[in-house]
């Protein structure tokens, strides 16, 4: 009778984890999406609890401690500058979980597996022990453990696409001689090698891409685990989460103007570099490096404002002095925006939630196709942190790396700020053409500091 | 407990229909909460816990015992730190005139 009624309950969960989506489409709904989620989860698990004796409650007990212990203190102290770190973390943890569970599930059913089981189980630990370690490496290289660079030497495809090759014939091994059981450690540990050498080939800058494919294989696993085990449920919360990631990435790399591939095979920082030294640095250019009080004084005649940040922002913890800037311009009546290029941070959305975080409120968020049209019409647009995603090369010059990629067409206003530490190229190795622009004031310096000096001076002019 | 072909096919298709239905849901999602978005999903998956929960009702030796033990003790993690960093960034989102 329980079977029958646990059935019922994962419905209504299926059915809660689906209105939260609709309602996250939109500021207003979006707490309500979380709680109904909420509710969702503990409706499966408390189906679950009454539909299956739990044999050993003690060790339930425990894990569900240590757990608490654990995610309490993320869930609480995270600050919102390492919220993709968090975000790397939990794939992480969500996919080792899911893979955990299949390798149980192999185990469980020895020797009664049969193959197409098995089959789906196999691709199911692959992808889970892949994203896992994946997302270990993200969660390094965003949390500084490791550099960011992409880790890049010659062949390194073959020798990942090697690597993945072999983690399947020992799959298809293993679905042909299920009870060879020593071959799933083996299968595992080459999945997890490939997860490794994917993501060190990829930089710093490609990590909210990279962190939405990790999101769209860690919902893949749970859908296959759903298969393995016919619950419904767990098909469709990982369907959910795949789709989620794969669009979050498609987004990211057409910001980018990358393909998929690209992204996870192009290792960009290094290549880059290699193939524009040269011809995109022109020589004889100068570049005007202006004081702060130059800024404010210009400051004074403009009547509307945009900011433009960029992860550099969050480096710096700028958002909340961007913000006493802006105040005291729209105290003096100045009409202030936020462009917000979707790549601008390490994860999709970032910068909205810095700024947010900031108390800025969100009518205030300009996404970029809003925000192109409007510099034309914009006195000042200051550049915070932000370098590549800003460059006119990109509709420019067909012989850029940049080129073709949609950037925040801050050129088109009748002044530039940009605030920045020193003339290093960004993060494609490409010099940016706006510095030498007539309407561009360069400052250089902390973004913090600066934007601090700023206020200082605003205040000084009364 | 085999993987029945009618099984397969039922699953299949709700698998392909929560797809795209997922695809349709999140493609209005609002831009300025994608962050928020990526925590909630990666909560939601955490029904997996479910499956764990399944296993350790019926655990046939220590080596299933330890690696589903383990794999609640991750996925309950996720839960609670999902849920709570996503309300926890939801709340900063304000409209103009309560931001101050």
């Amino acid at each position: 009778m329980n079977d029958a009624i646990v059935e019922y309950l994962y419905v209504v969960a299926i059915v809660f984890f689906v209105i939260s989506l609709k309602w996250l489409s939109e500021v207003k709904t979006s707490r309500y999406g979380n709680w109904i989620a909420a509710s969702g989860m503990a409706v499966a698990i408390g189906g679950t609890l009454l539909a299956y004796q739990i044999q050993r409650v003690d060790l339930l007990v425990l894990a569900v401690v240590v757990g608490a212990v654990v995610g309490a203190p993320i869930a609480l102290k995270v600050p919102m500058t390492a919220v993709p770190q968090r975000t790397a973390a939990s794939h992480a943890f969500g996919s080792l979980a899911v893979a955990l569970v299949g390798s149980a599930e192999y185990y469980q059913r020895l020797p009664n597996i049969d193959t197409p089981t098995l089959a789906v189980l196999s691709a199911e630990m692959i992808l889970g022990y892949l994203t896992f370690m994946g997302s270990c490496i993200a969660f390094a290289k965003l949390q500084g453990l490791i550099p960011g660079k992409p880790f890049i030497y010659g062949g390194r495809n073959f020798v990942s696409l090697a690597t993945l090759g072999v983690a399947v014939a020992l799959a298809v091994y293993l679905v042909a001689n299920p009870t060879q059981s020593f071959v799933l450690p083996i299968m595992a540990g080459f999945a997890i090698l490939f997860g490794f050498l994917l993501v060190m080939a990829i930089g710093g800058a490609d990590m909210p891409t990279v962190i939405a494919i990790l999101n769209s294989y860690a919902g893949m696993s749970a859908a296959a685990l759903g298969f393995v085990l016919n619950n419904q449920v767990l098909i469709v919360a990982g369907a959910l989460d795949g789709s989620s990631g794969f669009i979050l990435a498609m987004i990211m790399s057409k910001a980018m103007n990358r393909s998929f591939t690209n992204v996870l095979f192009g290792g960009v920082g290094a290549v880059a570099v290699a193939s524009s030294g040269g011809p995109a640095t022109t020589g004889g250019r100068t570049v005007q490096a202006f004081t702060v009080e130059d800024v404010a004084s210009i400051l004074r005649d403009a009547r509307t404002v945009v900011f433009v940040p960029g992860y550099g922002m969050a480096v710096a913890q700028a958002q909340h002095v961007i913000k006493e800037v802006a105040d005291i311009l729209q105290s003096k009546g100045v009409d202030v925006k936020y462009g917000i290029h979707p790549v601008a941070g390490r994860m999709p959305g970032h910068m909205n939630v810095l700024l947010a975080e900031a108390n800025v409120s969100y009518d205030q968020l300009w996404e970029m196709d809003r925000i192109n049209p409007l510099f034309a019409e914009t006195d000042v647009a200051i550049v915070v942190g932000a370098n590549d995603v800003t460059n006119p090369a990109a509709r420019t010059r067909p012989d850029s790396p940049l080129f073709g990629m949609p950037i925040m067409n801050v050129d088109k206003a009748k002044t530039v700020v940009f605030i920045k530490r020193s003339m290093n190229p960004g993060f494609a190795g490409v010099e940016n053409d706006l510095f030498y622009l007539p309407n561009t004031m360069m400052v250089f310096g902390d973004a913090k500091k600066v934007l601090a000096d700023l206020v200082a001076a605003l205040g000084k002019q009364g | 407990m085999t993987l029945a072909s009618t099984d397969l096919q039922i699953n299949l298709i709700v698998f392909l229909l929560a797809t795209f239905l997922g695809l349709e849901l999140v493609r209005h999602v609002s831009r300025l909460l994608h962050t928020p978005l990526m925590a909630l999903t990666n909560a939601i998956s955490s029904v997996s816990i479910v499956a764990a929960l399944i296993v350790l009702s019926e655990p046939k030796d220590d080596t299933v015992l330890a690696l589903v033990t383990i794999a609640i003790a991750l996925v309950f993690t996720n839960i609670v730190s999902g849920f709570g960093i996503t309300e926890r960034i939801l709340r900063l989102f304000k409209p103009r005139n309560k931001a101050k």
